[in-house]
This record gives structure tokens, sequence and C-alpha cells, in this order.
């Protein structure tokens, strides 16, 4: 800070100010406001932002909801062995992480560049390393509700995993590291697309993903190549991951957090790279 | 304490191609307010967008507060506020919430809520930004600028489709803040905007310094007598009845009319002589001056003698 921040911050007192004449309530005292407070403020933000809005909270909560109840009471769709809803909800949880950190990401930060939000943010004291900070602090708050709320219809319709400590802390791992990878793509297309493009394709690729990413069903009932080609998707590798740990059996095993670092390496090192501000 | 508010040297900022800014030389001084002055596709904005760092120069030296926008970006950015010409928030995010939010990122920002009610915003708090009018929408991005208690603020096109209260409002707080000390850069094409509001005018046309000065000085105090007449007027002969350095321009009228201008290049010799001698002049040709009067140049007079009068295909 330069002498004169200084002298004109020590005619300031250092609560925000309350009325009195204009000379007063607009002589310059700037400054930043300490990284944690920004980045929470920012965070807030964003997060009531994603709730707020209508298509994403479809995306989010209603559609993982309803295809978790629907196809537990229902018999339309072979689920696999067991339980339906024991064999439905983890691949409905991966669903539900996908549709943050991914679909709703991509398009709501699409936007954002579109209409110069982003630009606007670069202008504050808010350094791009605490506006991705916010981001992912949104993320992860929205699937903590989304989360809670799956957990709880899931256990009402009779859901029964057997967890471990050892699973529970996997699936947590699992979670951060999909997280990791969806979001870097999400800003890989929002960063580099035009809004509309983006909105487009991360619709696409979630119902692609629904369909092909063993979501509803393991993807062991596709024939051999599409079970492989499936199984180094992010979604696929997450779903699968999740149904292993939640299941109580064996851990699940080292390819499904290899499969979800090397997305997130990938994603993160291109959308570093590729990311247009505006 | 006494480096310039702002200082371009230079300044070129080329896009592929075109070039839009070519060489531009101007400083602001701190605790006042400079008008970029200029038509459409001028070169303002881009010249405002280098200073505020968003985009980097292709030539030329560029300093803010002493600072380089650029490399000194980090410790530039508590001190300087900063109003897009448009956008700039989301859409979902309401009003209110999203004043506040701006104001959280600063260390001693102004309340929230007086600002809102300054702006007269207080009844849109709770709206989303995509339902305010155009004009709700400058006035908040315009109090986001504001609120850090910022030294510099750049506000590119403060007033553009506002109606005339909220050109007040804006104009109001304009003065209040240089009252307070900060220097204001704002870029307008409303002639009446910076002739209120500027102490220093910066002309710019096709990128590069047409010129710069105070209003009283870009209009140089000069006079000029108008009138109009359906009468035929021999302006050769009206010249010559005039001292030497007069000139008489016309142009038509919209009520088919021929409107009169007379200047002279002396700004001593329009007084009240030079007056009687045009209207000596037209007693003798037959000419009935209607509208006749003495008329102070306008900063738009200017403008229009230094971009010309043709409009432009950008």
């Amino acid at each position: 800070m330069t002498e004169h921040t200084f002298t004109a911050s020590a005619r300031a007192t250092d609560a925000p100010a309350t009325g009195g004449d204009d000379a007063s309530l607009f002589t310059p005292a700037p400054g930043a406001a300490p990284m944690w407070r920004m980045v929470a403020s920012q965070a807030g933000m964003e997060l009531r932002v994603m709730l707020r809005h209508g298509e994403q909270f479809l995306l989010t909560m209603v559609i993982p909801v309803l295809l978790l109840v629907g196809f537990s009471l229902t018999s339309v769709l072979d689920v696999g062995e067991g339980a339906r809803v024991d064999a439905l909800t983890p691949g409905v949880l991966a669903l539900a992480v996908m549709s943050t950190s991914f679909t709703g990401l991509a398009i709501g930060t699409g936007f954002e560049r579109r209409y110069g939000v982003l630009k606007r943010l670069g202008a504050t004291p808010l350094s791009r390393f605490g506006l991705l900070a916010a981001k992912t602090l949104a993320v992860l708050g929205v699937q903590a509700i989304q989360a809670v709320v799956l957990c709880a219809v899931a256990l009402a319709l009779g859901w029964s995993p057997s967890l471990t400590a050892g699973g529970v802390l996997a699936a947590a791992a699992l979670v951060l590291l999909a997280t990791a990878a969806f979001s870097s793509l999400a800003l890989l297309m929002a960063g580099t697309l035009r809004a509309e493009a983006t909105l487009a394709g991360a619709n696409l690729v979630y119902v692609l993903m629904l369909g092909l990413g063993g979501v509803l069903f393991p993807t062991s009932s596709f024939p051999a190549p599409l079970e492989q080609a499936a199984s180094v998707l992010p979604v696929t590798a997450l779903s699968s991951g999740l149904r292993a740990a939640l299941a109580g059996g064996a851990p699940p095993g080292p390819g499904a957090f290899a499969v979800l670092a090397v997305w997130a390496l990938v994603g993160g090192l291109l959308a570093s790279r590729l990311f247009r501000w505006e | 304490m006494d480096t310039a508010a702002v200082e371009v040297v230079d300044l070129v900022k080329r896009y592929g191609a075109t070039t839009a800014v070519t060489g531009l030389t101007f400083s602001a001084r701190r605790g006042a307010v400079t008008a970029l002055l200029g038509p459409n596709g001028a070169g303002k904005t881009s010249t405002i967008e280098v200073c505020e760092g968003f985009r980097r120069a292709d030539g030329g030296r560029v300093r803010v507060l002493g600072l380089d926008p650029v490399a000194d970006a980090a410790a530039l950015k508590p001190r300087v506020g900063v109003m897009p010409q448009s956008g700039g928030v989301p859409t979902g995010a309401r009003a209110a919430e999203w004043l506040r939010l701006m104001a959280s990122f600063h260390a001693r920002p102004i309340e929230p809520r007086l600002l809102m009610e300054r702006l007269g915003l207080t009844s849109v708090a709770a709206t989303p930004f995509r339902r305010l009018s155009g004009g709700q929408q400058q006035r908040l991005s315009l109090a986001c600028a504001v609120v850090g208690r910022p030294e510099l603020v750049f506000l590119d096109e403060p007033t553009a489709g506002l109606d005339p209260q909220a050109r007040m409002a804006t104009w109001d707080l304009v003065a209040a803040l240089r009252a307070a000390g900060v220097a204001v850069i704002l870029t307008t094409h409303y002639m009446e905007e910076a002739e209120r509001l500027a102490d220093h005018v910066v002309v710019i046309d096709r990128g590069a310094l047409a010129a710069e000065g105070t209003p009283a000085e870009l209009t140089g105090g000069r006079r000029e007598v108008c009138f109009s007449t359906s009468a035929a007027v021999d302006t050769a002969r009206l010249e010559a009845a005039l001292p030497e350095g007069s000139r008489v321009g016309s142009q038509d009228t919209a009520d088919g009319r021929r409107e009169y201008t007379v200047t002279t290049d002396d700004p001593d010799a329009l007084g009240p002589e030079f007056l009687a001698t045009v209207t000596a002049w037209c007693a003798s040709a037959g000419v009935l001056a209607e509208d006749l009067r003495v008329r102070r140049r306008t900063l738009e007079d200017v403008f229009l003698e230094l971009t010309g009068r043709e409009l432009r295909e950008q």
C-alpha cells in the first residue's frame, strides 16, 4: 500500500460509512477485504444463484430424486441384482455430483463469461484463485445438500447400505476427485465455447452420461466393447466406485481413482491453458 | 502523491488488422473529472480498458496511480473502481445482494443501503438483475464501481440510455466523488455531460487525440452570431462588410429556411459593434434576421468541427 492509501484510510473509520455528508461518504479509503471474507461472500453468492436457478434445480435435484423414486418403485428397468434401491442409489448420487460440478457449473460459468461477469469480477480485489475457490465451495455446498436429500429419500425407500469407515472414506474421496475432474472439464467447456454451445453441450453430455455411464444400471449389462469404452468415463468410474464403496463388499479398486485422477489432471491442465475470461 | 491519476503516452491498441488506438497521449489529474469524448468507434473504450488492465497495450506507456495496470494489477484493484458499459452482473443476482457482495471485497466500503437510496434503487433491492430496467442496471453498476471507496473510478458511458432524472442522479454522484477528492475518468458522447462535469476534456477521434483542455479552453470563449431567414442572403457580400477574418456559414433548417452563422477568428472582435454591423447589413439588404442571437460556441460545435459532421460507417 502506498503512503497515499495509508493517509486516506487513517482519516476514515474502520466501520462502513454511515450517513454524514457526501464528502465523507466518498472520501477515498481503499483497501481489500481479507481473502477468506471475499471467498466466503462470493461462495455464498454462487450458492444462492445456483439454488435459485430453475433449470439447474431441475437437473441437480428434481431429476435425480425422480429417477431414484421412479425406478425404485417400478420394475421397468433391469437395475441388476439385489434390492432395487440399493442398486440405484450410488449411481444416482454419481449423477447428482455430475449435474452440479459439470452441467451446472459449465452452464453457469458460460453465461457469466458471456454477460461480462467474469471480466467485472476480474476488476475487483477478488483474485482468480479466490473466484475458483468460491466456485468450488459453492459446488461442494450444493453437492452436500444433494447428498442429504438423496440419501434421505433412498433410506425412506428402504436403502440399506452396508457402511464401513473405509467405505465412507473411499466414497468421499471419490466424490472429491470426481468433483475436481468434472469442474475442470466444465470450466474447459465454459471458457472456450460460446454460452449457447456450452448450454447445449453440457445438457447433451448429461443425457449421454445418464444412459451410458452406468448411472441407472451397471455397465456390465453392455456388450463388451461398449463396457470397456464406458469404463473410462468419469461418471462410470464414480458410479461403479460408489457402488463398491457403499455396498460394503470389497473396497473400490484403484481403477476408479486412476480414471478420475487422469480426467482431473488433463481437464485441469487444458482449462488453465485455454480458459478465456471474456 | 503528485503523480497523475492516469498517464497515457503514445498508446497503441490493435485488434488483428485494425488499429483502435493509434498513439494516444493524455493525462488525468487526481481529484478531477476527465471526460474522454469521441464518436462511436473512436477508441474510448479500448483506451479505458487498457487503463483498467483488461487489455494489454500494443505500444506506448500507461500508468494508473503511478503503477502499471497489468503488472501491478493486484495493488491497483482495491484502489480503482470500474463501471463497464453494460452487464457485469449475473442475471439471477438481486440488486442489493450484488452490491453487498462488491462491498464485502473491500476493507472500508460505503454502506450499500446508503448508495442504493442515493441512486434510487431501494425499491428494487430484491429484484434480480435481469428484471431491472436498463437505467436501473446502469445505476447499480455505478454503485458497484464506487462502493469500495476508490481513489479513481473509470465510468464507461455512465449515462447512456438513462432518463433525465437518472442522469441527474448520476451527475450528482460524479460531482460528489470529485468533491471528495476521487479522480473520475468517464467516456461519453453527450456533450452536455462533458461540459457540465468535466474539469478536463480529451477529444479522441480515429484512435488519436483530436484536442484537449477544459471545456472553456476548447470552446475558446468564442461567440457567434446566428439568425435565420427565408430571404436570399449573399454571404460573400455580408462577409465583405464585416471585419477581416469573419466567415458566414449556412445550413437549411427543417422549416425550409436557412440558418446563418457568422463567426470571426478574433474572439475580441465579436462585440456590440460587430453585431451592429451584421444587422445594418441585413437592413441594407432587406433581410429580416429572425431568431437573431449571439451565442457562445458549445463543446458540440467544437466537437463537430474536430470530428466532422458526416455519419461514419464505423
